[in-house]
């Protein structure tokens, strides 16, 4: 019994610290929207010709490198896709504390596919 | 700049609206990107997306801890609307424009149709479940505090292949149309799966935000998800779903839904003609 409450409490505080991150999460892809949205209203400009704008990481860190707005933009749209799948990653961590090794690896599974689907996205 | 202003305020819009009509960001977003600014609906889907992600995140910012929640079930069911929702991405590409505005229609009136019958339905009734060899073996079977009753409730789930693949179907719709697809899931969990409406809804908007992920990142390298759109969107959706969750609790909600369901009737009919060619 006693065993029982101990795991309980600590998976509340794993729980509480899931929240926390994936508030942190939100803030920090909003954060750098409102950074890449506010640079491109004060320069006028995105960064690129025309309706264009980069979608490869290595033309966005490019972008970012200089200081182009809508590779900030796109930084933070990416941020904000990241939010749910670190939801996925913590989770691992949480049955992987609740020593529920069978959900671990079907959250590992979940979290295969949805990296599969960058790598699919990606051509 | 009009542009930037016009999507900050309609994702503040469609996120309050969303949270209070309890349907996704997605199912508003399309309509007012198609119909409304004539975007292509690639794009409009791409945005969607990304405003169904914003809505599911929006909700972890307003609350914490989510103690009705079946983290199991989600992660047992998620492997099945991951693999759809990338499918339904892929898919979106091969599908023409009108089928896909003819079927964005339809999905549409069945939530219409499924908001009815919530504002309609009564006191819900505890199903009981018989627990089958899958869902003792994954774990399902759970319980939850209702607040309302004040007591622990136990439940099983029975029938999971039922519910698995009424959530690949789910992860497809999500996937193509850019919706969160949450009336699927709800179905699977509650009507196929039997398990207590609280905690199914509650997992559905943990699923839908890993769900719309998975698509997401497909979007997101091929183009689909245009920055000065998806950004203000993002953004007054975030803001817009939290204002919306406080004060959902303080509105006649039922009656906000009865004035919206001809609005909602009209947007899907306007989306099905759109799709056979006629505009009116």
């Amino acid at each position: 019994m006693n065993e029982n409450n101990k795991t309980s409490a600590e998976m509340a505080k794993i729980e509480l610290m899931i929240g926390k991150i994936l508030r942190a999460g939100v803030f920090v892809s909003a954060t750098i929207m409102i950074i890449g949205l506010v640079l491109s209203l004060v320069t006028g400009s995105t960064g690129y010709p025309g309706n264009t704008f980069p979608t490869s990481f290595t033309a966005i860190i490019s972008g970012i490198g200089a200081l182009k707005p809508y590779a900030i933009m796109m930084l933070g749209l990416f941020f904000l896709i990241l939010t749910p799948i670190l939801r996925v990653v913590v989770s691992i961590y949480a049955f992987y504390k609740e020593k529920d090794y069978l959900y671990v690896k079907i959250t590992v599974i979940v979290l295969a596919i949805l990296i599969a689907g960058f790598f699919i996205g990606g051509h | 700049m009009n542009m930037l202003l016009l999507m900050l305020v309609a994702g503040i819009v469609a996120g309050a609206l969303g949270s209070i009509l309890g349907l996704g960001g997605g199912i508003i977003v399309t309509p007012v990107l198609t119909l409304m600014m004539g975007l292509d609906i690639k794009y409009a889907i791409g945005a969607s997306i990304i405003a169904v992600i914003a809505t599911s995140s929006g909700a972890t910012i307003a609350f914490l801890k989510d103690d009705v929640l079946n983290l199991r079930v989600a992660m047992f069911l998620e492997i099945a609307t991951t693999i759809g929702a990338i499918g339904g991405a892929l898919l979106t590409g091969i599908f023409n424009t009108s089928f896909l505005f003819i079927l964005f229609g339809a999905f549409l009136l069945l939530s219409v149709y499924n908001m009815l019958k919530k504002i309609f339905v009564g006191e819900e009734v505890l199903k009981s479940a018989n627990p089958d060899y899958l869902s003792t073996k994954f774990k399902l079977n759970s319980s939850y505090y209702d607040k309302q009753l004040k007591k622990q409730i136990d439940y099983q789930v029975e029938n999971v292949p039922g519910g698995m693949a009424i959530m690949l179907g789910a992860g497809v719709a999500s996937g193509l149309l850019g919706i969160g697809s949450g009336i699927f899931k709800v179905m699977a969990m509650d009507t196929a799966m039997k398990m207590p409406l609280k905690p199914s809804s509650s997992t559905s908007n943990l699923m839908m935000g890993v769900t719309a992920a998975a698509s997401a990142t497909v979007y997101f390298f091929n183009g689909s998800i245009r920055p000065d759109i998806a950004v203000p969107l993002a953004l007054g959706i975030l803001v817009g779903s939290s204002i919306g969750s406080r004060v959902m609790q303080y509105l006649p909600a039922k009656i906000i839904r009865l004035i919206f369901v001809p609005v909602l009737l009209y947007v899907s009919t306007q989306m099905i003609l759109k799709g056979f060619g006629v505009s009116i």
